[in-house]
């Protein structure tokens, strides 16, 4: 009972979080809005018992990228950004886009309720953080590894496009 | 009553009461430590009007700013303005709940409890950032701005000094990292040849850095920005903002003492002859020699009313020496005493580099964090790993 | 306790190709980060050194062949094939690179590192057997070659082309990460053999619900491949991107594209391959019906080759449609073909575009058959190569698509394409035609006679489309021993 509420106020706040945080006009709200969307998703998260997900997810998610987010939101004045209305000519083509891919999915949704329920999760028999580590560094290694190649790349693009001209 | 206590929920319901009610009265003496403290180191008496040596300032404090009239600046978000005080107090106070105080004194014992804590610091600065935002105002927007720049360049740091501690006990959560140096009959900082000491050193710099306290105060430098990101709030709101600083701080040298100086454990954990001198001389000479010496300053102090607070004070002390000199008594205070003890020692020494440290410059903050700290975190995290597996 | 955490020496071995590459890719940034002011740029040399040594490593590891760190990648002959194709065609961009950058003044060790580690990202998609190391892999190369097509900072056609292809890129991949959640959902796995068990099981998860997931990863990947109708950016990207660039572009990445494509969707999705195959049809005819028409109307040679890529790419999802062996050989060689044809293309348009990139229209190409006999040779040979003229390497590229698609009775599917490819015939001959039979313009200095890197990729490309125009066999044996992704 008292799962059932927590999952659907953690629902909520991921739901609702999300669409506002496309919808509100001040960059900074949005922010916000998006930070209560990645907390639900940690609330979630740990309902499932995932509590080393919960808190890398507040750590990296909520700590780390959105403040740089609110960093460069607040550092660039995007007064004159807000004030422009976006996508002024093609928006009913994007609408119906839109539209026509929810329908698609809410389609196929309405299929998938009638699936068998799905199976349960293991029961964590150790901590679970040993076990996201024993995946990780086992079967995943790979995977985990080349991912920092990922992020090597993603750091020498940014430098590349961020570097004085001067500093050439 | 034996039911009651016995019952799970018992002591981290009790801890929490005393939390969140008496952690407002903690902040407010801390502050009023510090004070006193800084104004010795700089030849000053510090608060000396409230109360016998300024011991009630504090509460005159408190009652001042929950009295002053609530001020929201014209043009402020307000929604966001109300909420960031919530966000820093709340997250400062919910991070305590995770300290272990003692063996079995705590509110929550989470085995990834370490994670929480940062987590929980790290939304913590959302209320700075947000907070100096919706003020609408340039001083509290740059105070923002480098609190956020700060927080995530030092975090990187902190978290990777954290490791060593978390890679030699095998675990994150705050009771089993105490645990585990029991078993190993050494508080981390001396552990793995002396090599913790350097990353203690790192972990201290970056957390005093993600503290925003001084010689790290960028975020309100008073020099250059007023107040910085509570430029412009006062009253109860910016009681809040002090509450999860102080809170913050707190927890900061909590974790300290646990990763790195055995939590509740007394020095030489496993040493079997020293528990006597340890354990029982030596609390009960410390607070009631604290005692007897706030009772030689009775005979200083001139008006009645004041001898009397204080020799109250002076009784106080030494009968709470005294105490621990009940075997049944000691066993359950003498974990917490030490666990504070320790956490006093580690917070003196934040005031200490308060009273001593000129505040960083902006790029030097920066060089010290991305091309010092966080290069040498991760050459210690790599020679810990190695003397951890020597040792193991 | 701790063996399961140690790879193998045989997973290292079927990895090494990688590792190398990674090892010279940040070699090369340590060099500049310690390099003085006056001092040389060997990165050009040493990236080559990093591309030989890895096609070297490719071979060991195909004769080792087998899954790798736990079920990660696999190395097969289809892999192995892609992975070289990669590495060649970073080669050959690398080769043009050396006098184009520092024609533009913008040497430097960044571009060579990120080509590198581009070439990795390709490396592991091309031999991923699990839609984690797809994602992974596909980032690499998505976010390095984000960055190689505006590594001009100041040149505002790089900007628009860098941006152009980072916001769409990332909308892309986020479909494919969102497919690809979607599968993990419904079959509990994301290794690409326990997702054909697991659909092709007695009980396989909602069909429907599975068709969404591949149409979601369809998407994604379509982009990667400029598929109709996801084919948007490929002429803004390519025309604005630094012309080695562009030539990178529409080889390495592109192929290993193809390559996971039509991996997932031989292997992982062929249970329900009657669900895709119209899918497929419609996409395969629309992209080479929609690179074909606007190709004709294109005065810009960097546009049109793109058009041309997107024709091409048509061409290649026809063979998948085939979905036989047969097919998948056609995929290869012709992607094979492509490549030599296509970098080959671009290499001379690099040379010719002179200093910013001045003269990248197809006018400013007349009198080159008397100005630059050779180079006008050489890229009349990689475009009679793309029109599919018999003696090139693009002629037997697509006779084999068109078998294949016989052979799986899709004949309407390949009667439409041989149209398409007669229409194709006008805009390359047009450009024949300008460099043949109109006199230069005054406007237009004369081209510098090609040399150094450039030359080199530019011959040794016409020879291996001559070659493989010639003797197709040199590759098409391997080809068709490794079209079979199920062994």
């Amino acid at each position: 009972m008292l799962d059932t509420f927590f999952f659907y106020a953690f629902a909520l706040l991921t739901v609702a979080g999300a669409a506002l945080a496309v919808t509100m006009r001040s960059a900074v709200h949005c922010a916000v809005w998006l930070i209560a969307s990645l907390l639900g998703t940690a609330g979630l998260f740990l309902m499932q018992q995932a509590e080393f997900l919960f808190a890398a997810q507040i750590v990296l998610y909520v700590g780390g990228i959105m403040v740089l987010f609110l960093f460069v939101i607040m550092l660039v004045n995007l007064e004159a950004a807000a004030r422009e209305r976006q996508m002024r000519k093609r928006w009913p083509i994007a609408l119906a886009g839109v539209l026509l891919l929810a329908a698609g999915l809410a389609r196929s949704l309405e299929e998938g309720i009638r699936l068998p329920a799905p199976r349960p999760a293991p029961e964590a028999a150790a901590g679970n953080v040993q076990q996201i580590a024993t995946v990780l560094f086992g079967e995943y290694l790979l995977p985990f590894e080349v991912a920092s190649v990922l992020l090597l790349v993603a750091i020498v693009g940014a430098i590349v496009m961020a570097q004085r001209e001067d500093a050439r | 009553m034996q039911e009651l206590i016995s019952h799970p929920l018992f002591t981290p319901l009790l801890l929490t009461a005393l939390i969140v009610l008496g952690f407002p009265l903690v902040t407010g003496y801390l502050v009023h430590i510090e004070r006193k403290i800084l104004a010795d180191m700089q030849a000053r008496l510090g608060p000396m009007r409230a109360g016998p040596h300024g011991l009630l300032q504090p509460l005159a404090d408190a009652l001042k700013l929950l009295l002053k009239e609530d001020v929201v600046p014209a043009g402020a978000d307000k929604a966001l303005f109300w909420m960031a005080p919530l966000i820093a107090a709340f997250t400062g106070l919910t991070a305590i709940a995770l300290l272990p105080f003692g063996e079995r004194l705590y509110v929550a014992d989470m085995n990834v409890g370490l994670l929480i804590i940062s987590a929980l610091g790290a939304v913590g600065v959302l209320g700075m950032t947000l907070g100096g935002w919706a003020s609408n105002s340039h001083y509290s927007l740059l105070g923002s701005l480098r609190g956020a720049a700060q927080l995530v360049s030092y975090e990187v740091a902190v978290t990777l000094a954290m490791l060593a501690p978390v890679m030699s006990a095998s675990s994150l959560s705050m009771v089993e990292i105490v645990r585990a140096q029991q078993r190993r009959g050494v508080w981390f900082v001396f552990d793995n040849y002396g090599l913790m000491i350097v990353t203690f050193g790192i972990f201290l710099i970056a957390a005093v850095a993600e503290t925003n306290r001084a010689p790290f105060d960028l975020p309100e430098a008073e020099s250059e920005l007023v107040a910085g990101f509570h430029t412009e709030y006062s009253g109860f709101r910016w009681a809040l903002f002090m509450l999860g600083e102080y809170a913050h701080a707190f927890v900061i040298c909590g974790v300290t003492v646990v990763l790195f100086f055995g939590g509740w454990l007394r020095p030489f954990p496993n040493v079997a002859w020293l528990e006597l001198p340890l354990n029982f001389a030596f609390p009960v000479l410390l607070i009631g020699g604290s005692g007897a010496a706030t009772l030689m300053l009775v005979r200083k102090v001139r008006r009645p009313w004041q001898r009397v607070f204080l020799t109250a004070v002076a009784a106080a002390l030494v009968s709470a020496g005294l105490i621990f000199l009940v075997p049944a008594v000691n066993h359950v205070l003498i974990a917490p005493f030490w666990f504070f003890l320790k956490l006093g020692l580690v917070l003196y020494l934040l005031f200490w580099l308060r009273g001593t440290l000129p505040r960083l410059r902006y790029d030097q903050l920066m060089n010290l964090g991305w091309k010092r700290l966080i290069p040498l975190a991760l050459l210690m995290l790599f020679l810990n790993a190695i003397a951890g597996l020597l040792a193991a | 306790m701790y063996d399961k955490f140690i790879p193998t020496a045989a997973d290292y071995v079927r990895f090494a190709p990688e590792i190398l590459l990674t090892v010279f890719g940040t070699l090369i940034m340590l060099i500049e980060a310690g390099r003085k002011e006056d001092q040389r740029r060997p990165y050009g040399i040493l990236s080559l050194i990093a591309l030989a040594g890895a096609i070297y490593l490719a071979f060991p590891a195909y004769n080792n062949a087998g899954p790798a760190f736990q079920g990660m990648l696999i190395v097969d002959g289809f892999g192995t094939f892609f992975r070289v194709l990669c590495y060649v065609a970073a080669a050959l961009a690398v080769l043009c690179s050396g006098q184009y950058l520092s024609r533009e003044k913008a040497d430097s060790g960044e571009y060579y590192s990120l080509i590198l580690f581009s070439v990795v990202g390709q490396g592991v998609m091309v031999t991923a057997n699990e839609l984690l190391m797809v994602f992974i892999g596909l980032e690499i190369s998505s976010i390095a070659t984000y960055v190689l097509a505006g590594f001009l900072r100041d040149d505002q056609r790089n900007n628009e082309s860098a941006l152009k292809y980072f916001l769409l890129g990332s909308f892309a991949t986020a479909f494919l990460l969102y497919g690809i959640a979607w599968i993990y959902g419904l079959t509990g796995s994301t290794d690409l053999s326990l997702i054909r068990a697991a659909l092709g099981s007695a009980n396989p998860p909602n069909v429907i619900l599975t068709g969404t997931a591949a149409a979601l990863m369809f998407v994604g990947l379509a982009f990667k491949v400029s598929a109709f109708p996801f084919q948007i950016w490929t002429p803004d990207v390519y025309q604005g991107a630094p012309a080695p660039v562009s030539a990178f572009m529409s080889a390495g990445p592109k192929a290993a594209a193809f390559a996971i494509l039509v991996r997932i969707f031989m292997t992982a999705f062929e249970p329900i391959a009657a669900r895709w195959e119209p899918i497929l049809w419609v996409t395969a005819l629309a992209t080479m019906v929609v690179g074909n028409f606007a190709a004709l109307a294109q005065v810009n040679i960097k546009r049109l080759l793109a058009y041309s890529s997107i024709a091409h790419a048509g061409y290649i999802l026809v063979a998948i449609t085939a979905q036989s062996q047969i097919g998948i050989s056609a995929v290869m060689f012709y992607l094979a073909a492509y490549t030599f044809m296509n970098v080959g293309a671009f290499a001379a348009v690099t040379h010719l575009a002179g200093k910013d990139e001045k003269y990248v229209n197809i006018e400013d190409l007349a009198g080159l058959g008397q100005r630059q006999p050779v180079t006008a040779a050489l890229l009349s040979v990689f475009l009679l190569s793309l029109i599919g003229v018999p003696l090139t390497g693009g002629f037997f590229g697509k006779f084999y698509i068109f078998k294949a698609a016989l052979d799986s009775n899709l004949v309407w599917l390949t009667v439409l394409g041989l149209l398409n490819s007669a229409v194709a015939a006008y805009y390359y001959l047009r450009v024949l035609v300008v460099m043949y039979m109109q006199d230069a313009s005054a406007e237009v200095p004369a081209p510098k006679p090609v040399s150094g890197g450039i030359l080199v990729a530019l011959v040794g490309s016409a020879v291996a489309t001559v070659i493989l125009g010639v003797f197709p066999s040199v590759i098409l044996n391997f080809a068709g021993k490794s079209g079979t992704l199920n062994p």
